[in-house]
């Protein structure tokens, strides 16, 4: 198996545990179910961009990119865990 | 590779998209989006545009998460129309820019054309410029702040002032 195809199935099993998260944003039951996928989705596409770039050889630039990527994923949930402190209605 | 890979993209944001529109609940449709802002920077840089990428994932998927959760903090959840009800004249609408777009597709040069306008135009100038003129490794970031720097100000001042008069309405208490 060459490192490409490694990466490929990589990529591909990646891609089907990010339809399980992308299942518990669409269909919640309650919100905090869908601010897990949300964070969850940011962990899994963090590695896949990372695979993605190893595939293109622009690691340098893509290590960038996944490294932004996982920061507004947290800020996002974070920003989620705000609007409940400073009082959002829950349902 | 890419070809499948973005294939698989799209669908997913056709998917999201659809849930973000038919959320009855805004802050369901406010955390679908950031989802929708992430899946779109993963398609452009699926397809080789770093770039644009990264704006994508500090605008669509950082920023507007937190502008959106900041404006429902201060408005409503709920929806003031019911959804659902479908609109016959604006479907028809929708139906044909759609396929207006769909048929003029096959104008458009294969994405990574050396032979196309754009590529032969001005993008060797810049390419072969950019190195000795700004000395910036970064072709994109060479033209943005440097060769169109004038309209790079103007619109920095634009967003600074639009931040300004969003932070205003913001911190003030009702």
């Amino acid at each position: 198996m060459t490192p490409g195809t490694l990466f490929l199935v990589a990529v591909l099993g990646l891609m089907a545990l990010v339809l399980v998260y992308l299942y518990r944003v669409l269909e919640g039951p309650t919100v905090f179910d869908r601010i897990l996928g949300l964070s969850g989705f940011g962990t899994k596409t963090t590695i896949v961009l990372l695979l993605a770039g190893a595939m293109y050889e622009r690691l340098d630039m893509f290590v960038d990119l996944a490294l932004a990527y996982a920061l507004l994923s947290f800020v996002g949930s974070l920003a989620a865990a705000r609007y409940f402190e400073r009082g959002g209605q829950h349902r | 590779m890419s070809d499948a890979l973005v294939a698989v993209l799209l669908g997913l944001l056709l998917i999201l998209a659809v849930g973000a529109v038919r959320a009855a609940d805004l802050l369901v449709a406010a955390i679908t989006l950031g989802v929708y802002g992430f899946v779109m920077a993963l398609t452009w840089a699926a397809i080789g545009a770093v770039d644009v990428s990264f704006t994508e994932t500090v605008v669509g998927a950082g920023a507007t998460t937190v502008f959106f959760l900041a404006a429902l903090l201060r408005t409503s959840r709920r929806r003031s129309a019911a959804p659902g009800r479908l609109r016959l004249g604006a479907l028809l609408l929708v139906t044909a820019v759609g396929t207006l777009l769909v048929v003029t597709l096959h104008a458009l040069p294969p994405l990574g054309d050396l032979a196309a306008a754009p590529s032969v135009h001005v993008s060797p100038r810049y390419l072969e410029g950019t190195r000795p003129e700004t000395g910036t490794p970064n072709a994109v970031t060479a033209v943005v702040a440097d060769y169109r720097g004038y309209d790079t100000l103007m619109e920095t001042v634009v967003i600074f002032t639009a931040g300004l008069a969003g932070w205003l309405l913001l911190t003030r208490e009702p």
